[in-house]
């Protein structure tokens, strides 16, 4: 990488691109807001994972969430898609396409209410994509109804409280068939980058919830999503660390190697979870539906990777499609069978 | 079976008239679940084999089995495969509805009739020929469970000996039917037999109906409207399908899933150039098909009506975001779930500008399997040129129904991709905007995701955008925006297939139709020159936006009847629309919506008494 030019070398990651090539336009979310945060570590991640943005494909409903795709990554691809169907047009996208990296940007309404069936079905197919959800509780665009994930108990700011309890959008993601699912807090800077990193190198549905309190509308001391809420309430699982394949695999000094799960990632790159939990296991999918009920219950936030499979094929694998992407196909590459096909068709019908 | 509680209905014995070749229609009434698809398809395979013109429609519950089913064969000689009212020739073996059915017929017809129905004691003005079913199959069918399966085979037998088919057709139609189980062939050839040596013995001929070997069906295929859209899908390249079941559409996407599995295969990797998808709904699977269209494959989707309705909001987004994408819309009878087995042209406002705000969407309407495969090639190119979803209008009629047609023509054609920007496109521009009219047509510039290109990327949204795809809430943005549309509008109507037309240049008054009504108005044109001497000009619409010849035609015409298989006359309605004021007045209606595909008789007692005749 080093050269003998004057001028000190402009800070480059691995092909080439410098941090300001992945930044998107300026946020027009409210000052403070998490999702803004959730946008600077997806653009310090791609950067730091040298993620080629012309490959990527931002995806998003419609919500404060669906927005923030004009924030990040200016030469990816965008579509901002109807309301809660963000889902099915990844997944068209990627039927298109399977070279694209699949990069979704949904919010709790948008996935837990209006999209609850579509969020289903992709969890179910595990489609290769990054899910994240921006998960406030509130609807903020439409000035903070409640949402699907709101805390039971939990109130507005009006002081109306929730009396119907909360979709857990990570154990429905478990049960479902997703492949990797994971709950952080935008304000946890390094532990949304280690998880959105290795969501980065996995194969499959990688669904992460990331409670991102919303400032305006639900940052009061009567909301289960406020900035103090969380601080004072989460549990963190597991310490995550993410080591890309490209780098050195070394293990910190400070990890007892028995206190260590290594979860190898398809690319070749390793997940190191250090376990908190007694005897927690991330592939283990009931452990970690029985785990997120638990501290449900107890009134923790539970935050980490709760479940990693690399062993199940992804969507486009049980489609056993050609590797040349779909789009490709053309009159004079398979596309349009021989006159003899048609011939042989019509003899079968006549 | 209470059919002996009254007194026979009828004027005494029919007096056998002429011999009738050729010309006369069979219904047979059973129960759904039955096997009678078999026996029904058989017959008609068999008939077009003697070289006969010949139509079947099935009539069928929205049941899976037990309900009554109606299957009608028309044979005609001149070639009429239209629905025809009168059933001439009735096989009852329906014990809930043989009475019903019997009482409909026209007198002088015939009825072949399960024994133990004792229909004979219904009318005295038709043809009873009784056949002891169970006692026939028994022997030939040694299995008991298999006899409900071949019991109704028995009557293709029977039919055999009554209107002269030939049994060599028959055995061919059955080898044909049952290609993949030699087992069930013979079987069910066996009951055939003892069907056609019944009915030698047992059942003199009095009724004047038989079939003759013709010469007119050399050359041609028998196939469902559904089957030939998914071969023209297949033709024209689609390598994204996406649906959700519901009648009368997922035959299309079952019979593309098998040929796309047989011919779409790479046989040295095994890997598939297609994907399809079953989706969750119909809000799924139009989000899928427009994801696709978006990053660049040919996509489509086949649905009905309750699809239609569902797939709106996504379709206003392919509209205003300009996605290409294919949607099939096999219409059935609606409003709301309606009659999901009945045939209709309901949906045609509806597609025309399905959801919110101001929009149009390309129609276009097939009457004919030939057509279905063509233009299901046409709307793939036409929906990338356009960079819009394409409606394909089939109904139920065409979709399900079996059809005679010439053998389809393979296409040559290269694809039509569109305005689509690769990298060097990029560079050599230097510059990209993806909703700027460059050419002036209303049709921009377009990349696909995963162009290699930092100038490619843009953002695909329903809100406002302006001509570099940013947001945008600016009232000219907004307007400049929506004229540009407009401007496709008119880019699209001259893209449209044209219209048919046969002028005669004596005829005051023309008739306007689309899709399946071509088959009763061909056949009610002659019943008005046959029987009032009266000529008519005649124009069938293929396509949405209208193309001009329309108005012209309705200029050359005093009175111009356009007829609709719906309540509210919407062909007449969107034609209207596009009418200068001062031909309105010329438009007439006819309109049939009883769920049944629209007859020639209809349509020519309405004209006439319209007329005054």
């Amino acid at each position: 990488m080093s050269t003998a030019a004057a001028p000190p070398p402009k800070k480059v990651n691995r092909i080439g691109l410098e941090l300001k090539q992945y930044r998107g336009l300026k946020t027009t979310l409210c000052a403070g807001c998490g999702h803004n945060s959730i946008s600077e570590r997806i653009i310090e991640c791609c950067f730091e994972m040298g993620i080629d943005p012309q490959r990527v494909i931002k995806l998003s409903g419609i919500g404060c969430s669906s927005k923030s795709p004009a924030y990040f990554l200016n030469t990816s691809h965008a579509f901002n898609a109807v309301h809660g169907r963000m889902p099915s047009v990844a997944t068209g996208a990627m039927l298109a396409n399977h070279k694209l990296i699949a990069l979704g940007v949904t919010g709790d309404g948008d996935s837990a209410s209006i999209g609850i069936g579509q969020f289903v079905h992709l969890m179910r197919r595990n489609l290769p994509i990054i899910y994240v959800i921006e998960d406030n509780g509130c609807y903020g665009l439409t000035k903070g109804q409640f949402s699907a994930t709101a805390d039971l108990g939990s109130t507005l700011k009006t002081g109306v409280a929730n009396d119907l309890p909360p979709i857990d959008t990570c154990a429905l993601a478990i049960e479902l068939g997703a492949t990797f699912v994971a709950r952080s807090f935008s304000g946890d800077k390094k532990q949304l980058q280690s998880i959105l990193k290795a969501g980065l190198s996995h194969h499959g549905t990688v669904m992460i919830d990331v409670i991102s309190p919303c400032v305006t509308f639900n940052d009061h001391s009567g909301s289960t999503k406020s900035y103090s809420y969380v601080r004072d309430h989460r549990h963190d699982l597991n310490a995550v660390d993410f080591v890309p394949f490209f780098d050195e695999i070394h293990v910190e000094d400070e990890i007892e190697p028995g206190e260590l799960r290594e979860v190898t990632l398809h690319d070749g790159s390793t997940l190191l979870l250090k376990k908190i939990e007694e005897g927690y296991d991330p592939s283990d999918m009931m452990a970690a539906v029985k785990t997120l009920h638990e501290h449900a219950q107890r009134g923790q936030v539970l935050t980490g990777v709760f479940y990693v499979n690399t062993e199940k094929s992804d969507f486009i694998e049980l489609l056993n499609l050609t590797d040349a992407p779909l789009w490709q196909v053309s009159e004079s590459n398979g596309g349009r069978p021989q006159e003899s096909a048609l011939a042989e068709i019509m003899e079968e019908l006549s | 079976m209470s059919s002996v509680e009254t007194a026979p209905v009828g004027t005494g014995a029919p007096i056998p008239p002429d011999r009738i070749v050729n010309d006369f229609s069979i219904q047979v009434a059973t129960v759904n679940g039955s096997g009678s698809q078999s026996a029904n398809l058989v017959l008609l395979r068999s008939l077009f084999q003697m070289g006969i013109p010949v139509s079947g429609k099935n009539l069928f519950p929205s049941n899976i089995a037990g309900l009554p089913t109606w299957y009608t064969i028309r044979t005609n000689k001149k070639g009429y495969i239209g629905r025809k009212k009168e059933i001439d020739f009735m096989v009852a073996m329906n014990a809930e509805t043989a009475r019903e059915d019997v009482l409909d017929l026209p007198s002088g017809a015939a009825v072949v009739y399960d024994e133990p129905l004792h229909l004979d004691a219904v009318r005295t003005d038709l043809h009873f020929y009784p056949v002891p079913f169970t006692k026939i199959v028994t022997p030939v069918c040694p299995n008991a469970k298999l006899r409900k399966l071949v019991k109704n085979i028995i009557y293709d037998g029977v039919l055999a000996w009554l209107l002269g088919i030939e049994l060599e057709e028959i055995y061919k139609a059955l080898l044909k039917q049952f290609s993949t189980k030699p087992k069930a062939a013979e079987l069910n050839w066996n009951a055939v037999q003892a069907g056609y040596e019944f009915a030698k013995e047992n059942l003199p001929k009095t009724d004047p109906f038989y079939v003759e070997r013709m010469n007119a069906t050399k050359g041609k295929i028998i196939i469902e409207g559904n089957a030939a859209a998914a071969l023209g899908s297949i033709f024209a390249g689609v390598s994204v399908v996406t649906w959700y079941p519901i009648t009368p559409s997922s035959s299309l996407a079952e019979t593309l899933t098998d040929y796309a599995r047989k011919y779409r295969i790479d046989k040295e990797t095994g890997t598939a150039n297609f994907a399809i998808v079953q989706a969750e709904d119909e809000l799924a699977s139009i989000g899928m098909a427009l994801g696709a269209g978006w990053a660049g494959a040919r996509s489509m989707t086949a649905t009905a009506g309750p699809g239609i309705s569902l797939m709106s909001e996504f379709v206003g987004l392919g509209y205003f975001a300009e996605i290409p994408v294919v949607i099939f819309d096999v219409q059935r009878m609606g409003p709301s779930t309606g009659l999901p087995t009945r045939t209709a042209q309901g949906d045609l406002i509806a597609c025309a500008t399905l959801s919110h705000g101001d929009t149009f969407h390309p129609m276009l309407i097939p009457s004919s399997p030939e057509e279905c495969f063509e233009m299901a090639g046409q709307a793939f190119d036409l929906a990338e040129e356009l960079q819009t979803p394409i409606f394909v209008m089939l109904d139920l009629d065409l979709g399900m129904n079996y059809w005679m047609a010439d053998k389809f023509e393979y296409p040559t054609k290269p694809f039509n991709r569109g305005k689509v920007l690769d990298s060097e496109d990029l560079d050599r521009r230097g510059v990209f905007e993806r909703y700027r009219d460059v050419d002036g047509d209303g049709i921009c510039y377009r990349t696909l995701p995963g162009t290699e290109n930092p100038l490619a990327a843009y953002f695909t949204r329903g809100t406002g955008h302006n001509e570099a795809a940013q947001y945008s809430e600016r009232p000219d943005d907004w307007t400049r925006n929506m004229d540009r549309l407009a401007r496709k509008y008119k880019t699209a109507r001259a893209k449209m297939p044209a219209p048919e037309i046969d002028e005669v240049e004596e005829a005051s008054i023309g008739l306007i139709v689309c899709g399946t009504t071509h088959f009763a108005a061909v056949e009610s044109r002659d019943q008005l020159s046959s029987e009032q001497g009266l000529q008519t000009s005649y124009l069938r619409v293929r396509g949405f936006p209208f193309n001009r010849d329309i108005i012209d035609f309705i200029r050359g015409h005093d009175r111009v009847y356009i007829v609709d298989q719906n309540r509210d006359g919407q062909l007449l309605q969107l034609i209207r629309a596009d009418c200068p004021a001062e031909m309105v007045s010329r438009l007439r209606s006819v309109r049939y919506y009883g769920g049944l595909p629209i007859d020639s008789r209809t349509i020519t007692d309405s004209i006439l008494e319209q007329e005054g005749l």
